[in-house]
C-alpha cells in the first residue's frame, strides 16, 4: 500500500482509538478532572506517567541529538531519568500522603500563606507554558512532515484531539489515552531500532547490538564509528566531552532535579490509591521510560553510522549526488537536509570542516524520522513512527494542560477567588479552563515566540530551581517558614531567569542579552540550559537563611509535616 | 490502624533517611561518579564493546537508577510492617 495512505489510516486509527477512550472515561466529579478519581493501579499509572514524561523531545530530537554529541548527549540519558530516583524517594510518597490535587496547594498550605500558593501557581504555569509550547509545535511538524497537510492544519487537529478527550475526561480521560498513548510510541520506537540492530549487528536487542560487532567482521560498531567520525575530522564518538565535566555535571544535575520538580509529572502521583503505589508507581514509570532511553543511544549511533555508510560507501569515494538515496531526496525537500556542492565534483563531501563539508545542514530531528527509510524497513513502520511521534507530543501536551488548567480553577479560582464554589460549578470551570488552556497554548503553537526552539530544557531549569526545592524544603524541614520559601522561590527562579536572559536575550530576543551567548561569558562555564541547578542551590541557600531570621512554623504545620512523612492513614485525596 | 508516639514516628523517619541516603549514594556513584567525574579511568577498561564509562553514562547508570526506585520500595514495604504503619 502507498505510504501516505498507509500512515492516513495507522494515525487515524490511533486517533480513534483516544477519542473512544475519551468517551468511555468522562470525567463526573472534580476528583475524576484532577486525579482521576484516586483509584489508579501502580503499573497503569507508570505506564501513563512514562507517556506524560516522554514529549516529542525524547521522541524525536534526542536520539538525534546524541548521534552528534557522542558521549556528551548523555546528559540528555542520565538527567531525565535519574529524576525519577529523587522523586520516588523525596516527593512522591510523601505528596500523595497529602493527598489533595494540585502542587501549589500542598504548597500553600505546608507555608501557611496564600502568598506561597499564588507564587507556585506562577511558577507552575511559566515552567509548564514554556514546556508545552514545545509539544504544540512538535504536533504541527509532525503532521506537516507526515501527513503532508500544512503546519496550521496539523496543529488544529491536534488541538482538536487533546481538547476532546482532556476537555471531557480530564485527569481520568488524560490517564487512559496515555496509556494506550504509551503503547504506540514505545512501539514505534523499539520495532525500528529492534531491525536496524538486526541489520547491523545480527543482535536484536539494540541495547547489546551497541555493544556488539558489526555483522560478519570482528570490528565493534563502536569503534567503528569512533573511526570513522575522526577520520571526518570529528571529535571521538564515545569520548566527546560536552563542553566540559563541570558543564556535564550541571546540566545532568539541572534535568534531574527539573524532573523531580515538574508539575504535571508530580500529580500524576496523586492519582494511586496509597503511599506504597507512589512509591512503586514511579519505578515502573522509569521502567517503562528505560525501555525507551537505553533504546536511544543504540538508535543514535547506529543512525550516525548508517548516515556515514550511506555518504562514504567505500573509505575515501563519496556518494555521488545523482545517485542519493530516495529518503536523501524526500528529507532535502522538507529543508531538514540539504547538500551544496562546494567543489563542484558532484560528490557529496562530509567533513567537520565547516570549508569543505557539503552537507551543509542535518536536523537532529531526522536521526529518528528518517532512520527507518534509511534501513529500508517496510511502510507499516514508517507509518507507525509517525503515529508513535504524535502519541508522544499529544500526551505530554495533555498533561501539561491539565496541570495548568488545575492550577487556574483550583488554586487560582477555588483556593483564592471564589473558595464558595460548588463541586459542579469547580467541574465547569475547570473545563473552561482547560479550553481556555488549549487555546492559548494553540496561539503560541500557531505564532511560536521567537524562542519556541531552546525552551524545553530551559522548563527543567525553572522547575528546579523553583519548585523543587520549595516541596523539599517542605517536607523535609519543618524550621523552613513562609518568608523562606517564598524567598527561596522567587530567588531561585529569579536569578535562572536572569542568567538566560542576559545570554540568550530578554524573552529571548537575541539583541538584548547584554552579556552575549558565548561560552567566555559563561559563569565557570556552564551554559543557559544548565543552570537550573545553580538556580536550585540559590533557592535552598536561600530558603534556610531567611527561615533562621523568621519566627518558627505554627505547632499545626509541623504537626502537617509529622503526618505526611508516615503512610498510615493516607486516606483517597480528599473531597473538598 | 495505630498512632505512633514520638520516639517511634521519629526512629521511623531515621531509618528511612539512612535508607535513602545510601542509594543517593549508589545513585550518585552511576551516574555522576562512573557515568562523569570517573569517565575517563573508567574508558580504559573495555567491555564487550563498550568503554566502561561510556557505558555507565549511556545505559548503566539507567538500569541502576530503576533498580534503587524498587528496592526501596520494597525495604519501605517492610519498614511500614515493622513499625505497623501499613495501610490496608
Amino acid at each position: 500500500m502507498e505510504l501516505q495512505t498507509l500512515t492516513y489510516l495507522v494515525v487515524g486509527a490511533s486517533f480513534a482509538l483516544y477519542i473512544g477512550i475519551a468517551i468511555w472515561s468522562r470525567a463526573g466529579s472534580t476528583k475524576d478532572f484532577y486525579v482521576a478519581g484516586g483509584g489508579v493501579h501502580p503499573i497503569a499509572n507508570g505506564m501513563a506517567t512514562a507517556a506524560d514524561w516522554m514529549s516529542a523531545a525524547s521522541f524525536i530530537s534526542m536520539a538525534g541529538m546524541i548521534a552528534f554529541m557522542g558521549y556528551g548527549g548523555s546528559v540528555f540519558l542520565m538527567g531525565w531519568t535519574g529524576g525519577f530516583v529523587i522523586l520516588a524517594m523525596f516527593l512522591a510518597p510523601y505528596l500523595r500522603k497529602y493527598g489533595k490535587f494540585t502542587v501549589p496547594e500542598f504548597i500553600g498550605d505546608r507555608f501557611y500563606s496564600r502568598t506561597a500558593r499564588a507564587v507556585a501557581v506562577v511558577c507552575l504555569i511559566i515552567c509548564s507554558v514554556t514546556y508545552v509550547i514545545g509539544q504544540m509545535k512538535g504536533i504541527g511538524v509532525a503532521f506537516s512532515r507526515f501527513l503532508e497537510v500544512d503546519y496550521g492544519t496539523g496543529l488544529l487537529v491536534g488541538m482538536c484531539i487533546v481538547f476532546f478527550y482532556a476537555v471531557l475526561g480530564g485527569m481520568k480521560g488524560i490517564t487512559y489515552t496515555q496509556i494506550a498513548q504509551y503503547c504506540v510510541l514505545i512501539m514505534a520506537y523499539t520495532i525500528p531500532a529492534i531491525f536496524i540492530s538486526l541489520n547491523l549487528t545480527g543482535n536484536p536487542f539494540p541495547q547489546l547490538g551497541l555493544g556488539s560487532t558489526l555483522t560478519g567482521t570482528d570490528t565493534y560498531l563502536l569503534d567503528k564509528l569512533d573511526q570513522m567520525v575522526m577520520e571526518l575530522g570529528f571529535n571521538e564518538y564515545t569520548t566527546e566531552y560536552r563542553l566540559s565535566g563541570l558543564n556535564m555535571f550541571a546540566y545532568t544535575a539541572s534535568l534531574m532535579i527539573g524532573t523531580a520538580g515538574l508539575p504535571h509529572v508530580i500529580i500524576r502521583f496523586f492519582t494511586v490509591p496509597k503511599v506504597r503505589d507512589a512509591r512503586s508507581s514511579a519505578g515502573w514509570a522509569l521502567l517503562f521510560i528505560a525501555i525507551l532511553y537505553t533504546t536511544a543511544p543504540a538508535v543514535a549511533g547506529m543512525a550516525r553510522l548508517n548516515l556515514m555508510q550511506t555518504i562514504e560507501p567505500t573509505p575515501g569515494e563519496y556518494l555521488v549526488y545523482d545517485e542519493r538515496p530516495d529518503w536523501f531526496r524526500n528529507w532535502e525537500t522538507t529543508g531538514l537536509l540539504a547538500f551544496e556542492d562546494k567543489n563542484q565534483d558532484g560528490r557529496i563531501q562530509y567533513s567537520a570542516n565547516p570549508t569543505v563539508n557539503e552537507m551543509v545542514t542535518v536536523d537532529n530531528d531526522i536521526m529518528v524520522l528518517a532512520n527507518p527509510e534509511i534501513a529500508q524497513l517496510p511502510n507499516w513502520v514508517i507509518a507507525l513512527v509517525a503515529a508513535g511521534g504524535l502519541a508522544a507530543a499529544l500526551s505530554t501536551a495533555a498533561g501539561l494542560l491539565l496541570a495548568i488548567a488545575s492550577a487556574i480553577s483550583h488554586d487560582l479560582l477555588k483556593g483564592m477567588i471564589a473558595p464558595g464554589i460548588s463541586e459542579r460549578a469547580e467541574l465547569r470551570a475547570s473545563r473552561v479552563a482547560m479550553a481556555a488552556a488549549i487555546a492559548g497554548a494553540g496561539y503560541l503553537g500557531f505564532n511560536p515566540p521567537g524562542f519556541a526552539a531552546g525552551t524545553v530544557a530551559l522548563a527543567f531549569g525553572l522547575a528546579a530551581s523553583s519548585i523543587f526545592p520549595a516541596l523539599m524544603l517542605g517536607i523535609f524541614s519543618k524550621r523552613t517558614t513562609k518568608e523562606g520559601a517564598i524567598a527561596g522561590m522567587v530567588a531561585g527562579i529569579g536569578v535562572t531567569l536572569f542568567y538566560v536572559f542576559q545570554h540568550k536575550g530578554i524573552m529571548f530576543v537575541a539583541s538584548t542579552a547584554f552579556l552575549g551567548d558565548m561560552p567566555a561569558n559563561w559563569f565557570l562555564g556552564i551554559e543557559p540550559n544548565a543552570f537550573g541547578a545553580v538556580g536550585a542551590i540559590v533557592n535552598f541557600a536561600v530558603a534556610m537563611l531567611v527561615s533562621r531570621v523568621t519566627s518558627a512554623p505554627p505547632e499545626s504545620v509541623q504537626e502537617l509535616v509529622e503526618h505526611i512523612r508516615v503512610p498510615v492513614g493516607a486516606s483517597a485525596a480528599h473531597d473538598h | 490502624m495505630s498512632r505512633l508516639t514520638e520516639a517511634q514516628a521519629l526512629a521511623y523517619w531515621r531509618r528511612n533517611l539512612a535508607l535513602m541516603f545510601k542509594l543517593l549514594v549508589v545513585w550518585f556513584v552511576v551516574s555522576f561518579g562512573c557515568g562523569i567525574l570517573l569517565v575517563d579511568e573508567l574508558n580504559q577498561i573495555q567491555i564487550g564493546g563498550y568503554k566502561l564509562g561510556f557505558w555507565f553514562a549511556q545505559q548503566g547508570s539507567i538500569y541502576v537508577f530503576v533498580l534503587l526506585i524498587f528496592y526501596y520500595t520494597r525495604k519501605m514495604a517492610k519498614l511500614d510492617r515493622e513499625f505497623n504503619v501499613e495501610e490496608d
